[in-house]
């Protein structure tokens, strides 16, 4: 490649590749060359190293330490003051809990019963582990364990206390809910593409391409796109809308069906991705165990839960694990299409994060960003270590 | 049809209409699709591309529309149920005004520059450190990490809290280390591997990245690179590092050794043998793979908010700026804007869908 052979000739002025012989000989008797290849090692791998420690890591601990102090800007510069998890405090259970984890009142009883159930199903999880009848129990997968059940019931208990008495989602809420429901509808979409596409029939290669276009375009894009097309007065679908009666409704007022379209316009975006992944191990699962199957006179979904599923089942794992990890960080379709709005109804972690900086606050900025990181971390590392690697275990 | 036809000489009309039904489900061999099957295919599949295409079409026409055609409610077919007019594009190559399109002519250079140059340092710096993965052992001892990792948070302190000089912190740090490693560091003895290393690098794209964007901000600022190009460029070289890393490890252990080991016993340095022998071969997984950072760079939103104002703003913190103002929202505007940032993108996909796709396939079925 072109711009190949320049990085060469920028990184060793003198070189052309014509000349690649003479240059060749006279950089191995040179001392240059000699530091050259001592060196290697180092060259090769220290710019990202170097990169990942300043723009990554750098931060990663600057925030925390931000995150742990009170910030007062004061013309041009700023001053910082230790004020330990105060931010933190402020967003679990003080002033800004409404926002972060929702209005918390008094929980109804149907909240009882989810928070109920839901711990009953983390101590039979954990029962079951510890009873290691599924295999070995070692001290570091205890408290891993015990980590993913703390975290898992607290947010049980948030949704119970919030989304289950009938008051308002926080942040953190409707990130999961971005996360869990959007996910969960891309995926059965995307692997029921898959499957179609996968199908013996004509104009494959049409559909292929179509359906992986979403993916390329601009979120921003996408986001004032179903902002116009969800517009129940100039939007394409208005006809609809004032037949069935809906003709003044405003679907960015009610919080669900704005997080509703939220969810359209990422799926929108995103289920081209599993679609794609999906298709590519539906294709590689050998055709003659299918044909056996067909042989052996077993209906079509028989075959596709016997034989195809078990065969795709570490790919589906690992695409998911990407797309979750995305889903997190999502931003700009809130931004884009409500604004985060009604209220804080749509507002996803990152977009918090955001309108507190915004507001010249980093400090509850930073502790809402490290909020979003440990519930980030935790989650998906569990979800690597717990169904990831014991499907790519299982399934060689 | 493998079942026997039954005796009966007169079967139930019910039953017999069944049979018929099935029979558009009955493939007539195994590997193909039975009527009824693809109907049902054919029709989900249309349904699907219907979903996927008619917001480009919407767009499409909304450009074409003049703001009279936009507020009296939905009109779908040129010429039908409206004139189309080109007045939003021909705003676009009036330069002379200060038309809300000229404006976009400065994002849509930075958008270039900076998806491209950083697509460039990333991939490059990317393909190196997972060459360097794949081939060399490294075994970087523990005790230097810590104590590396230490000393970062001792100079995040105190450049933070206590305002010292950036430099002056970092360099101190830098010498600090240097003797903590040859002094305190020889003292553990155990190290990590390449495998770690890997773990290491690919586990940052967890990191969402509003939680390293304020301190990237505060760094720029100190330095006076706020708004530049090259800020953007850095900070997404390594947003998208990790993927590289990525796809590329994978890659690059795939090609067989022997072709490397024989040009370094014709005594071709390591950086030769990448340069000149690796690259080339690994030449389709470079080409998915930089398309795929070049797409992720030109659609960013949440970095380039932060770093920019006016000097580097890109096109998608434009097309964000224009939602409100003033004036309400300009539809038509807006929709030419968005056709023109994803004009590029679409081509791109069309073009070498085969390529992207092959990018994203490589992390993912290997896992």
């Amino acid at each position: 490649m072109a711009t190949r052979d320049g990085t060469i000739g920028g990184r060793r002025p003198g070189e052309d590749p014509a000349a690649a012989v003479v240059t060749t000989a006279a950089l191995r008797s040179g001392r240059l060359a000699e530091w050259f290849d001592r060196q290697a090692r180092t060259l090769f791998i220290m710019p990202a190293v170097v990169m990942i420690l300043i723009f990554s890591i750098f931060p990663l601990i600057a925030t925390f330490i931000l995150s742990l102090s009170r910030v007062r800007l004061r013309g041009g510069g700023y001053t910082m003051r230790y004020v330990g998890a105060r931010n933190y405090e402020k967003q679990i259970f003080g002033s800004e809990q409404w926002h972060f984890l929702g209005t918390f009142e008094e929980v109804s009883v149907l909240g009882w019963v989810v928070t109920a159930a839901g711990a009953g199903l983390l101590a039979w999880w954990l029962v079951k582990y510890l009873r290691g009848r599924s295999g070995r129990v070692s001290v570091v997968g205890t408290i891993g364990r015990l980590i993913t059940a703390s975290v898992l019931f607290g947010l049980t208990f948030m949704f119970a206390a919030t989304l289950f008495s009938g008051t308002r989602l926080g942040t953190l809420g409707v990130t999961l809910f971005y996360v869990v429901v959007g996910c969960g509808i891309q995926f059965l979409i995307g692997l029921g593409l898959a499957v179609l596409c996968a199908q013996p029939i004509r104009g494959r290669t049409f559909f292929r391409v179509v359906f992986f276009l979403p993916m390329m375009v601009t979120p921003i894009g996408i986001g004032f796109t179903f902002r116009m097309m969800a517009d129940t007065g100039k939007g394409p679908f208005a006809p609809i809308w004032q037949w069935i009666g809906l003709g003044d409704f405003a679907w960015a007022v009610n919080p669900w069906t704005a997080r509703a379209f939220i969810i359209v316009g990422d799926s929108w975006q995103w289920i081209p991705f599993i679609f794609v992944v999906l298709l590519a191990a539906l294709e590689n699962v050998p055709r003659d165990l299918v044909e056996a199957g067909h042989v052996d006179g077993a209906g079509g979904w028989q075959i596709f839960r016997e034989i195809t599923w078990p065969q795709i089942v570490p790919v589906a794992a690992t695409v998911m694990l990407i797309r979750v990890i995305e889903g997190f960080k999502l931003v700009d379709l809130p931004n884009m299409m409500t604004g985060g709005g009604p209220g804080i109804a749509t507002e996803s972690m990152t977009l918090h994060s955001f309108f507190a900086w915004r507001a010249l606050d980093p400090a509850q900025s930073a502790a809402i960003s490290y909020l979003l990181l440990f519930v980030t971390v935790v989650l998906c590392v569990s979800y690597f270590m717990l169904v990831v690697r014991k499907r790519a275990a299982v399934h060689g | 049809m493998a079942e026997i036809p039954a005796p009966t000489p007169a079967p139930l009309p019910a039953r017999a209409r069944a049979r018929g039904l099935r029979r558009w489900f009955e493939p007539a061999r195994i590997g193909q699709m039975s009527r009824g099957g693809s109907i049902v295919v054919y029709g989900l599949l249309v349904l699907w591309s219907a979903f996927v295409l008619f917001p480009f079409y919407w767009l499409a026409i909304t450009s074409l529309k003049l703001p009279v055609d936009v507020f009296d409610g939905p009109s779908f077919l040129p010429w039908v149920d409206f004139t189309p007019n080109l007045h939003a594009w021909a705003d676009l190559l009036d330069f002379s005004a200060k038309s809300p399109l000229a404006e976009t002519l400065t994002p849509y250079r930075n958008s270039v520059i900076i998806a491209f140059c950083s697509t460039a340092l990333c991939v490059l710096i990317g393909a190196m450190a997972a060459y360097a993965l794949a081939r060399i052992e490294y075994k970087p001892r523990l005790g230097n990490i810590l104590v590396f990792v230490v000393l970062m948070v001792v100079t995040a302190v105190a450049v933070g809290v206590y305002g010292v000089d950036l430099w002056i912190a970092a360099a101190v740090g830098g010498a600090l280390f240097v003797l903590l490693a040859r002094s305190v560091g020889r003292y553990f003895k155990r190290s990590v591997g390449n495998a770690d290393i890997l773990f290491w690098m690919i586990s940052q794209r967890i990191l969402p990245p509003v939680v390293a964007v304020v301190p990237i901000y505060m760094m720029f600022q100190k330095v006076g690179m706020l708004d530049t190009h090259l800020a953007i460029i850095l900070t997404y070289t390594v947003v998208n590092l990790p993927i590289v890393v990525w796809l590329m490890h994978d890659f690059f252990a795939s090609i067989p050794i022997d072709l490397e080991e024989s040009a370094q016993l014709d005594g071709a340095s390591r950086l030769m043998t990448f340069f000149e022998i690796v690259v080339p071969l690994a030449r389709a997984g470079l080409a998915a793979t930089t398309l795929l950072v070049l797409i992720l760079s030109w659609n960013e939103y949440l970095v380039a908010l932060f770093l920019s104002t006016t000097q580097a703003q890109t096109l998608p913190i434009l097309v964000a700026g224009m939602n409100g103002g003033e004036k309400g929202i300009l539809w038509w505007t807006m929709a030419v804007v968005i056709i023109i940032m994803i004009i590029p993108v679409i081509a791109m996909a069309l073009l070498l869908q085969r390529f992207i796709s092959k990018g994203i396939l490589l992390g993912a079925v290997k896992g």
